[in-house]
């Protein structure tokens, strides 16, 4: 049926909308980082995948479990080297966001050299599990679906970890208000370079799902960086389920008005919906309740 | 390679410029101004920065360029990124043209940033061989700019010819009416579409569906979800690289089989084949080659060799020919600018896509409809030497 196609594609695309922007939230809602270089790394991912899956027939499920570490810890060496001493000397939030914005718009033009030199300009692109799966009659790509449901998971655990355990009520408490975290002796820079290693795992994840269906080369990041930033905002800054939810929002939308309105409109669709619950909700959607 | 290239001959340049007899002995220098990066990035390096590494390197392999009386010089390459922006594009050209003072300035990837250089140039005095340049205004643009050359013709050339090939099979082969179209929102696609649209009605075919989609996407189930549900015999789509593996990707899955199935720019790569295997089979697309060539086969060859990829099938062996055209200009009139549009513009010339002579400037006979037969993108539609359509397209296989 053609309102299954549309809504279950939608879902399944919000989902990896959502994946996308999860990392994102971390790094900029908890460690106050809004790096201009996520979508390189989410790119440096897909190569990964790529290089992995093409030269060592390693699959990509199995590349999450080399690829995601191997992230958290490049993104834990950038947070302590290039990040601190940027965050020492800033006197406020908003000092710290515009010297993060310019120190990882260079960031991105070195991770970007040296994919460019290592892979060139081409587009890359392999086949796995893109087999059809039928889901009340429909037919989803399973690479797809996949990548969807990883992204539910995640946000679930992130959600759980960050409700549920003493070390995410640390990080909650340092996403709301850093200063008055570090009264109640919580290590404020251990747990925003935690924050934004883990958003780092997040961006590998991202990336080396999005490989398996994704045409890609070295210059693509800032498609990601954009929508990344566009979820992160419209789910409200630093909040996962805001990701989630804003991310399926808009992967339905853009599915609902290719499907009945018309498909050269759904970036104009998605755009109108960002504004409209901007001017609705200025924090977000679930901006006000910070965790 | 490339460094040590430009290391070599740096080397050289500095020798001849020492020379005070440079200007006829010396190297030739040429520039060009390419999109190393930004979006522009993956066409320029399929089609365009391949294609002038190698030329470059087989003339100097072979002792240079031959110039009257002669002689050869070997080439000297100044090379700029202009990072996918029509601004930076136009200030490179200026650059080489003007600081530089290049003897050649080779033209950059893409249909916009060739009209952007294309004033500098004209103004420069310098042949422009425009090869990704294609659009519906070249028999304007030839009369404002008579230094440009356009070797790969109008849109609707390529529209006009797949339809032709279309009607061919509805005669011979029994092939039906319906065509779903699709359409990428940006300049060359919305000139196929257009052209596309008309001809088809013109010909007697029923367009069930005509939907257009933004630039850069890549999530086209709800697409193909509505064109499997139209049922058509032809599914055409006027698409650019990412979104026609995305469309033909998603056409799998959803086991949408229509008898000819067409997706544009990005159907000749090589990329194409590597990623669909034996589906590639059957697929028809822009561009094709005459693969019983043995020129074709050995430039392929030669490709694979230097460059460490076969070439795709379209723009890549005519952007390789206009550099022979180039190539064989300069060997008959020397590297006097005016004279050599004079010699591109009036001459025949005999390249790896075969005899070309230029009317109005522009190439006119050409293929214009490939299909993946085998290994090989051939050509099945335009002109030249055509190999028969294999129809109708087998169906999809699970992968």
């Amino acid at each position: 049926m053609f309102i299954v196609d549309v809504v279950l594609s939608g879902l399944v695309l919000g989902g990896i909308y959502a994946l996308i922007a999860m990392g994102l939230t971390l790094q900029y809602g908890v460690a106050r980082i809004m790096n201009l270089a996520y979508g390189e790394f989410t790119i440096a991912a897909c190569f990964a995948a790529y290089v992995l899956f093409t030269v060592s027939g390693v699959n990509p499920i199995i590349a999450l479990a080399v690829a995601m570490p191997a992230s958290f810890v490049i993104n834990w060496l950038v947070y302590a080297i290039f990040m601190t001493p940027l965050v020492k000397r800033a006197p406020d939030a908003g000092a710290l966001e515009v010297d993060s914005i310019l120190a990882t718009f260079g960031l991105l033009f070195v991770v970007q050299g040296v994919l460019l030199v290592i892979f060139g300009g081409t587009y890359f692109s392999y086949s796995y599990l893109a087999v059809p799966v039928q889901i009340l009659g429909s037919a989803v790509a399973l690479n797809r679906l996949l990548a969807a449901g990883i992204a539910l998971a995640i946000a679930l655990a992130l959600y759980l970890l960050l409700m549920k355990t003493r070390m995410g009520t640390a990080v909650r408490a340092v996403a709301v208000n850093p200063a008055s975290a570090r009264l109640v002796g919580i290590d404020t820079a251990r747990y925003a370079a935690f924050a934004f290693a883990l958003g780092g795992a997040l961006v590998a994840a991202s990336g080396v799902l999005v490989s398996m269906f994704f045409t890609f080369n070295a210059s693509m990041g800032v498609v990601f960086t954009m929508k990344a930033l566009i979820i992160v905002i419209m789910g409200g800054v630093g909040n996962v389920l805001g990701a989630l939810a804003a991310g399926l929002i808009l992967g339905l939308a853009e599915a609902l008005s290719a499907g009945f309105l018309d498909s050269g409109l759904t970036m104009a669709v998605n755009f109108a919906l960002f504004l409209a619950i901007l001017l609705w909700r200025p924090a977000g959607l679930f901006g006000k309740r910070a965790r | 390679m490339n460094t040590t290239r430009r290391a070599a001959l740096g080397g050289i340049a500095s020798a001849a410029i020492i020379s005070t007899a440079h200007a006829q002995t010396g190297p030739i220098r040429i520039g060009y101004s390419i999109s190393r990066t930004g979006p522009n990035a993956g066409g320029a390096n399929v089609t365009t920065l391949p294609n002038y590494q190698l030329w470059v390197r087989t003339v100097n392999e072979a002792g240079g360029l031959r110039v009257p009386g002669g002689a050869r010089r070997q080439i000297e390459v100044v090379e700029y990124d202009d990072r996918s922006q029509s601004e930076e594009a136009v200030r490179n050209v200026d650059r080489l043209i003007n600081q530089d003072r290049v003897d050649f300035v080779l033209p950059p990837w893409g249909t916009g940033l060739n009209l952007a250089v294309g004033a500098v140039l004209n103004r420069g005095g310098h042949p422009h061989l425009a090869v990704t340049s294609v659009t519906e205004r070249i028999p304007e643009l030839v009369q404002r700019w008579p230094n440009a050359f356009f070797f790969l013709g109008r849109s609707s050339a390529a529209s006009e010819a797949l339809v032709t090939t279309l009607q061919g099979l509805q005669r011979g082969q029994g092939l039906g009416n319906t065509v779903a179209l699709a359409s990428v929102q940006d300049q060359f696609g919305i000139e196929l579409v257009n052209a596309g649209r008309a001809a088809l009605n013109r010909a007697g075919f029923r367009i069930v569906m005509d939907r257009q989609y933004p630039l850069g996407q890549q999530d086209l189930a709800p697409l193909l979800a509505e064109a499997a549900r139209a049922n058509p015999e032809i599914f055409i789509a006027f698409s650019y690289p990412p979104d026609t593996l995305a469309i033909t990707e998603q056409a799998r899955i959803a086991n949408f089989n229509p008898r000819v199935f067409y997706t544009a720019v990005g159907t000749a790569f090589p990329l194409f084949r590597q990623r669909f295997a034996a589906n590639a089979e059957g697929v028809m697309g822009i561009g094709g080659v005459d693969i019983s060539s043995p020129r074709i086969r050995d430039y392929v060859a030669r490709h694979t060799q230097v460059v460490g990829r076969p070439p795709d099938g379209w723009a890549s062996p005519v952007t390789y020919a206009s550099l022979e055209v180039l190539e064989q200009a300069i060997a008959q009139v020397g590297t006097d600018r005016a004279a050599l549009i004079r010699a591109i513009g009036s001459g025949t010339f005999d390249t790896i896509v075969g005899s070309i002579r230029m009317e109005n400037n522009q190439r006119i006979a050409q293929p214009w409809v490939g299909q993946w037969q085998g290994e090989n993108f051939v050509a099945v539609g335009g002109a030249g030497t055509l190999t028969p359509v294999q129809f109708p397209k087998p169906a999809w296989r699970p992968a």
